[in-house]
């Protein structure tokens, strides 16, 4: 392995290449040998957690919303406190920063979609396709969420402690999804990799079209596995390691 | 797309059409095209009101003669109403096209409606001792404003925003449908039925009348098929989940109910909100919370499921 640069240790003091929680994931991290030196992403800022400012969303549309936060950043906010978000839409997307972010209230559909680095919070609950293609950072959402739940994430940790829709984890290709609660039909459609932890109940076709390194834990009940299934186990057992029963465990213990 | 969205006091009259009224307004970006009410007055003893129109609203752009033309229609619909002996309590003219009036009649209902849809142009919206059917061509606002909505009370109410996908763009294709002829009854739905024509074709045969080629119109019909054959309104959405075909979440609501089902795979979307005094739905959360000023919890129904709430 080679010696981290400067720009290289940036990247690494802000916690871009460290895992959030406990989860393990299954996303290709890049090689310091392979890659001459960019680790860091495009237009991001230096900021400073401590940093805390209030953003009043009532009258604002979400581009605006958006917008404001990155003006924020490059203040050097690295906590922003969002209030009055009222389930609008498409509210805290594309951050590719290291940043707090608390969302006091609930979000619309696409809520922290195309994220890659901040830690959510989210007091209320989400609509649909909420952390859509999302690569790192946490989101963590304390009551439901809606269909279509981590769609397409490729890393990081997206917890909803409630329940959550149909279609949850719908071509995920990486990361960890964990439901404190339920959850409904074909979740794990054409899941690719990565893991998924319910530790309610699982509505029907569970892993429909899955492919092969997907792990999903269902604790209770399981209304039925997808014909097309290769790595699932009604039991939830079968999934690859006892690290992840473990992790599991813990899990529940602290939700 | 279509938005949709339904709300049900309890025990309690509210200002439901305030209240619908700025859910569809938050829904307007699921559909422009038109908007819908069905909306729920408290009852009067021994009285119906009787919702019609006598034109499409693009009708009105066709020349000066159309003026002319839809008074003779509209004296033909009196003339009828008196005929088949229906007490007309009071009339409102609310446009050129669209009538409001409270009547009694205690001969038989689906009589009465076919006679006065026979007349070219006319076709009953809604007929029901709580229910009045709303709709036209506009947004939340264009249509409350034109039939004076804010401030309507009401026990509940069901209401829709529609994006034209399978049918045109006229208030006949506009949600909500009336169950014809059950008074009362009224659905608004938001998908897409694959096995429409098979089952219009069935409905037909049975001796049932569609006013449109929109797929959601036989929801309507459907349902009251079933309940005409004896059945519940939770039994007849029931059946509908394995018998009708396609991605649908529907709401349904009658005299003192509000239903909602979702097809088995739950393509498509609702929010519920309950609490002891109320029950709201919608397609997306922003409508629901466009009524409170605080944060409330909500939660997606599953896949296949039916709900009903009583008022």
């Amino acid at each position: 392995m080679g010696t981290l640069n400067d720009e290289q240790h940036k990247s690494y003091d802000m916690g871009m290449h460290t895992e959030q929680l406990s989860g393990r994931t299954m996303q290709k991290f890049f090689s310091l040998d392979e890659d001459g030196g960019r680790f860091t992403q495009p237009y991001t800022h230096e900021v400073d957690f401590d940093k805390k400012t209030d953003l009043d969303i009532k009258d604002m549309e979400a581009s605006e919303v958006n917008t404001k936060m990155r003006e924020l950043m490059a203040e050097g906010y690295g906590h922003i406190v969002i209030k009055n978000p009222l389930a609008k839409h498409s509210i805290c997307v594309g951050i590719l920063n290291r940043l707090k972010v608390d969302i006091e209230g609930s979000l619309g559909y696409f809520g922290c979609g195309l994220i890659d680095g901040p830690n959510v919070r989210i007091t209320g609950r989400v609509g649909w396709s909420c952390a859509e293609n999302m690569m790192s950072g946490t989101v963590v959402i304390e009551k439901n969420a809606g269909s279509t739940f981590g769609a397409a994430i490729r890393g990081g940790d997206l917890v909803c402690k409630g329940d959550v829709g149909s279609r949850t984890g719908i071509d995920q290709k990486g990361g960890t999804i964990i439901v404190g609660g339920d959850t409904g039909a074909l979740s794990g459609f054409m899941m690719q990799r990565g893991r998924m932890v319910v530790c309610g109940n699982a509505g029907k076709d569970l892993g429909e079209d899955a492919f092969i390194c997907t792990s999903a834990m269902v604790d209770d009940y399981c209304e039925g596995l997808a014909v097309d299934r290769l790595l699932l186990d009604a039991e939830g057992r079968d999934v690859g390691s006892a690290i992840e029963l473990i992790a599991w465990g813990r899990i529940k213990a602290s939700m | 797309m279509c938005g949709i969205a339904g709300i049900i006091h309890r025990n309690k009259s509210g200002d439901v059409g305030t209240e619908m009224t700025s859910m569809l307004r938050a829904l307007k970006h699921r559909g422009p095209d038109s908007t819908g009410f069905a909306l729920y007055g408290e009852p009067a003893e021994g009285e119906y009101v009787m919702r019609y129109k006598i034109a499409e609203q693009e009708e009105l752009s066709s020349g000066f003669h159309i003026h002319k033309e839809l008074e003779e229609r509209k004296a033909l619909v009196d003339e009828r109403l008196r005929g088949l002996g229906v007490e007309i309590l009071s009339e409102e003219a609310v446009t050129e096209y669209a009538y409001r009036c409270r009547i009694k009649f205690d001969g038989d209902m689906r009589k009465m409606a076919d006679f006065i849809e026979d007349v070219d142009g006319v076709e009953i919206l809604s007929i029901g001792e709580g229910l009045e059917l709303v709709k036209d061509l506009g947004d939340a606002d264009v249509v409350s404003d034109q039939y004076s909505l804010n401030g309507f009370a009401g026990t509940h109410g069901l209401g829709h925003t529609r994006m034209a996908t399978e049918s045109d763009v006229d208030i006949r294709s506009a949600h909500p449908y009336w169950a014809y002829p059950f008074k009362d009854v009224s659905v608004v739905h938001n998908g897409q039925l694959t096995n429409y024509w098979n089952f219009r074709r069935q409905l037909e045969h049975r001796g049932h009348r569609f006013v449109s080629n929109c797929d959601s119109e036989l929801i309507a019909v459907y349902l009251a098929d079933k309940m005409e054959q004896g059945k519940d309104l939770e039994e007849s959405m029931t059946d509908s989940l394995s018998e009708l075909d396609g991605a649908f979440t529907y709401l349904v609501a009658t005299t003192d109910k509000l239903g909602m089902a979702k097809d088995t795979m739950a393509a498509k979307p609702m929010v519920i909100y309950e609490s002891d005094d109320m029950v709201v739905l919608a397609s997306e959360e922003v409508a629901i919370r466009s009524i409170f000023p605080h944060e409330v919890d909500t939660f997606d129904p599953y896949e296949g499921e039916v709900r009903v709430w009583e008022r």
